[in-house]
């Protein structure tokens, strides 16, 4: 078994905590390895609302979550203004709500607690709440409106990875972390299996950092270590096209499914909360009381989404932590955890970052960092809230799409919309390369191809979250005979083209059949006239 | 679960199955047109998020409505471009539009001077400047004005006699009947009288505005709208109701006043109807009785305009004309002749007009009929610039093959 080169630190886990910490300590000169098993953002950061937190939903009950959130809104609008879309949000009070408890004196309270928090909260009236958003609903009699956004998760985990790559970090997608290299109560390094080549190598450094989400419990077991973990699954829906362009939620105690996200061009209303068995995370399905609840309840927010096409319904797990503080490990935290397992557990060189959420997580690579900087006796500030990401530098479409000679397309626009200020690595050179594979979401020919050589895509999933390619509204029936050949042509086989394609549907159709009714049936149908599958994968052409 | 899934001009419902792109008659001719997928549904989509992916092609579609005629979800496709246009579209209308789409305004300045218009825009020096100066196509024959509107010799020689029937409708005879081609209408009043029918004017009848719509006129075609759909209540409530002679005045009627102007209809639409429709209803319930002339006999073609595939109501009029005897009729393949209304007129079109059009004057030559049948105005202009062969609408065939005293006496009260 060969031993790779050293690192300074070994990060564990491709999502949004491992790739954020991965920038940090890229930044801050340390040589870093950065593995994910999967592809990134293919855990919890990728099955989320993408909701840019205000922090508003936290004021009442948790002021400290409340201004983190609203700290890391500004920072992140800032830094990751590509990812990021200013859509505004909405609070909004239902009859039904004055009920239970919750109205006009609680709005007023809440009003007080964002305002405390440092969130700009605002009550407006319910005609205006209308007129700023057509889709809410009309029976409301109050609002606030707050800073709320949306942000791709896709694109800000692709960011930071890139830049921690521009930054010298290694980054090994598709690695698994078998177990820990260990010398006494030393951790010295890990074990990793390549899992398409079934090759298995050991990386050293002095600290590794366990960011592997709800997975991060298994990772410190085999440490020897407890961290208390709850596995919360929350389930969501994407609608068909934009309903809303302000983000709307319900002003009142947090419950399932009280916030519709406009992100790129679909909505997505959640979430769910269950507790689920830690073996159900790898396989989640959405089950029908849950796509009920969620329609149920996303139609009180605007009910227009009763006649909507829903595309597909997913499911993310949240890595809930128990606090240390409390032994019966009934009290959850929603908070930040780091985790010194020398301190706490007594194991040296080994940090647990978890907890959190999507919006924090460059406040929870920066503690992480910190910490790990410590160990290390590396004294370089903090960088990351002040350095916009790559394609960030100025990201917004308006701008980044006159950077184009003559005409723009479709497809040159939706580029730029994605990739931000780095659409110019994209070379659109022959007449082919302007082509749309994608019609539903604008992909063209020379973003799949830049993809490839940039962004380190394997299959079409991970070409997915790099370009928005099979997510629209056809869920790739029309574009991913197409995709797949481009793809597989790209990565220099062109024989993979049918695995890559069947592979990729089988995804999309478990995320149909949950909500697979009316038009989404019909396209399941159509879908399967199209692609007939026989093992070993073969597909017709049309 | 959901009951139903429904959304504006039902672009949700769209399965990407791409028939529409099929049958797009723009698409084959012009590769700078996306077609009516993308820029229908797919762009519906994007435009939602960001104004910014509104795409300046949108202006090739020539709103033929073949997408929406082929779609098997039943996705209004030409009505989400239309509609985007107005909606995105922030460039206000050239000189050039206003004057093409203002049929009504143009019409009677024009009609003033009739003889002098005509030689003039005959003229190759005046088409040359009409192209250089207005980007109206120098290749283009120009519709004739005729110096006596049809609503000034309807009032002088034929509404005096009308309240004399038993039966009566309102007729919408639309901006071309009016002023470029009063024979059309003055064929309809005979056959009408002859079946038994007084004929009425709209009062204050506009233009039915398809000309405005597509070139961006929104707020003139709105009022437009308006004040005839107030005039058709009253004419209903009268107990007549409306008659139309052109396919695309109709279909604006019925179709693109509650979609894109947003004007209801509802309560009279089902009182607005063709002539074709009408007249060959009335004939099959024996309502009216027709009388034939004796040893009448021709060879027609007939061509089905882009609005009628959209209304389908092209079965009613080959079914009339197959009932006349000596009718010798060729139903021709289903296809766009690119004109559009004022789409061919502009310089910019005029090329990819003419190709779309090339199936069709290709059926027409092989045909060899003494005419075309065809509903609608602006085909007649451009099947007769193309080919040469005259185009006759029903109306005006049906006035020629019956025997109109015969019918007269037959269906006098």
């Amino acid at each position: 078994m060969p031993v790779k080169n050293e690192f300074d630190v070994i990060i564990i886990g491709g999502g949004i905590t491992g790739a954020g910490t991965a920038r940090d300590c890229a930044m801050r000169g340390l040589r870093v390895l950065l593995i994910e098993r999967h592809d990134i953002a293919t855990g919890a950061t990728g099955r989320n609302h993408g909701l840019l937190h205000s922090g508003a939903r936290y004021a009442v009950k948790d002021s400290e979550s409340a201004e983190e959130c609203i700290r890391e809104n500004k920072i992140l609008r800032n830094i990751a203004s590509n990812c990021v879309e200013d859509t505004g949000g909405l609070f909004i009070t239902l009859p039904e709500d004055e009920e239970a408890g919750f109205g006009l004196d609680y709005q007023k309270k809440f009003i007080e607690a964002c305002q405390k928090a440092g969130i700009d909260a605002k009550a407006i009236s319910p005609s205006d709440a209308k007129a700023m958003e057509p889709s809410v609903n009309p029976s409301l009699i109050g609002a606030v409106v707050v800073p709320d956004g949306s942000v791709d998760p896709f694109r800000l985990c692709t960011a930071n990875v890139t830049d921690a790559a521009m930054h010298g970090a290694k980054v090994l997608v598709y690695t698994q972390f078998l177990d820990f290299i260990r010398e006494g109560d030393t951790i010295l390094g890990v074990k990793v299996l390549d899992t398409r080549t079934g090759q298995e190598s050991e990386y050293r450094a002095p600290v590794t950092v366990n960011a592997a989400g709800i997975w991060g419990h298994g990772v410190a077991q085999k440490a020897g270590i407890h961290i208390g973990m709850y596995p919360a699954k929350g389930a969501l829906l994407v609608f068909g096209h934009r309903v809303n362009n302000v983000v709307i939620n319900r002003c009142r105690k947090s419950a399932d499914g009280d916030i519709l996200v406009p992100g790129d061009s679909v909505t997505v209303i959640g979430t769910t909360s269950t507790k689920v068995p830690f073996e159900e995370c790898d396989n989640m399905e959405v089950t029908p009381e849950e796509v009920s609840l969620l329609l149920r309840e996303g139609c009180a927010l605007c009910p227009a989404l009763a006649s909507t096409r829903i595309l597909r319904a997913y499911a993310g797990v949240r890595p809930l932590v128990a606090d240390d503080s409390d032994p019966s490990g009934r009290s959850i935290s929603r908070g930040i955890v780091c985790l010194d397992h020398e301190t706490r557990d007594g194991v040296k060189g080994f940090v647990s970052i978890t907890g959190g959420k999507l919006m924090t997580y460059r406040l929870m690579a920066e503690l992480a960092t910190d910490l790990v900087c410590r160990k290390l006796g590396v004294t370089k500030a903090c960088a990351t809230a002040d350095t916009p990401l790559p394609g960030s530098v100025d990201g917004r479409i308006e701008t980044v799409s006159k950077r184009f000679e003559g005409k723009v397309s479709a497809g040159q626009k939706g580029a730029a919309g994605r990739q931000g200020d780095l659409v110019g690595k994209i070379k659109f050179a022959t007449p082919e390369d302007k082509q749309l594979v994608c019609e539903c979401e604008n992909v063209t020919l020379a973003e799949i191809k830049y993809a490839v050589s940039e962004l380190g895509v394997r299959n079409l999933e991970d070409l997915r979250r790099r370009t928005r390619v099979g997510m629209g509204t056809c869920q790739g029936t029309l574009c991913i005979r197409k995709a797949a050949k481009a793809l597989a042509i790209a990565l220099g086989d062109p024989s993979l083209a049918p695995k890559l394609a069947a592979d990729y549907l089988d995804e999309r159709w478990k995320g149909m059949r949950s909500v697979g009714w009316g038009d989404t049936l019909r396209e399941m149908e159509f879908m399967q006239r199209v692609y007939k599958f026989e093992k070993p994968y073969s597909y017709d052409e049309i | 679960m959901q009951e139903r899934n429904i959304s504006a001009n039902n672009f949700e419902q769209c399965q990407k199955c791409s028939l529409c792109e099929t049958v797009c008659p723009v698409m084959a001719n012009n590769p700078d047109y996306a077609g009516p997928k993308r820029s229908g549904p797919d762009g519906e989509r994007y435009r939602l998020k960001n104004g910014i992916f509104y795409e300046d092609s949108l202006k090739y579609c020539l709103n033929c409505k073949r997408c929406e005629v082929a779609c098997p979800s039943g996705v209004r496709i030409a009505d989400l471009i239309q509609q985007a246009r107005i909606d995105f579209n922030t460039k206000p209308p050239k000189l050039r539009d206003v004057m093409l789409a203002s049929t009504d305004q143009m019409g009677p300045v024009a009609g003033a001077f009739a003889p002098i218009v005509n030689f003039t825009l005959g003229l190759s020096p005046v088409k040359s400047v009409l192209d250089f100066a207005m980007g109206i196509d120098h290749r283009r024959t120009l519709p004739k004005y005729s110096s006596e509107t049809f609503v000034h010799w309807f009032k002088k020689n034929a509404a005096a006699s009308q309240d004399g029937f038993k039966k009566h409708i309102s007729y919408f005879h639309g901006c071309y009947a009016n002023y470029n081609y009063p024979q059309l209408a003055k064929d309809f009043v005979a056959v009408m009288n002859a079946f038994g029918y007084g004929v009425h004017l709209i009062d204050g009848e506009r233009c039915c505005g398809v000309a405005k719509i597509a070139n961006g006129m929104i707020n003139a075609a709105t009022r437009d709208a308006k004040i005839n759909m107030g005039a058709f209540r009253k004419s209903v409530s009268e107990g007549r109701d409306i008659i139309t002679v052109s396919t695309t005045c109709t279909m604006t009627l019925l179709e693109e006043y509650p979609e894109l102007l947003k004007v209801g209809n509802d309560d009279v639409k089902e009182h607005i109807s063709l002539f074709e429709k009408f007249i060959y209803k009335a004939i099959s319930s024996g309502e009216v009785k027709p009388v034939w002339k004796e040893g009448w006999k021709a060879k027609a073609a007939y061509h089905c305009p882009c609005h009628q595939e959209r209304l389908g109501q092209g079965i009613f009029t080959t079914e009339l004309l197959k009932m006349i005897p000596g009718m010798e009729l060729t139903e021709l393949e289903s296809n766009c002749c690119g004109i559009a209304g004022t789409y061919g007129f502009k310089k910019e079109n005029y090329k990819v007009s003419q190709l779309i059009g090339k199936p069709l004057f290709d059926d027409i030559a092989a045909a060899k009929p003494d005419f075309v049948a065809c509903e609608c105005e602006t085909c007649k202009w451009q099947i007769e610039m193309s080919t040469g062969v005259p185009v006759k609408n029903p109306v005006s065939i049906l006035a020629g093959a019956l025997d109109l005293e015969k019918t007269s006496e037959l269906n006098r009260p």
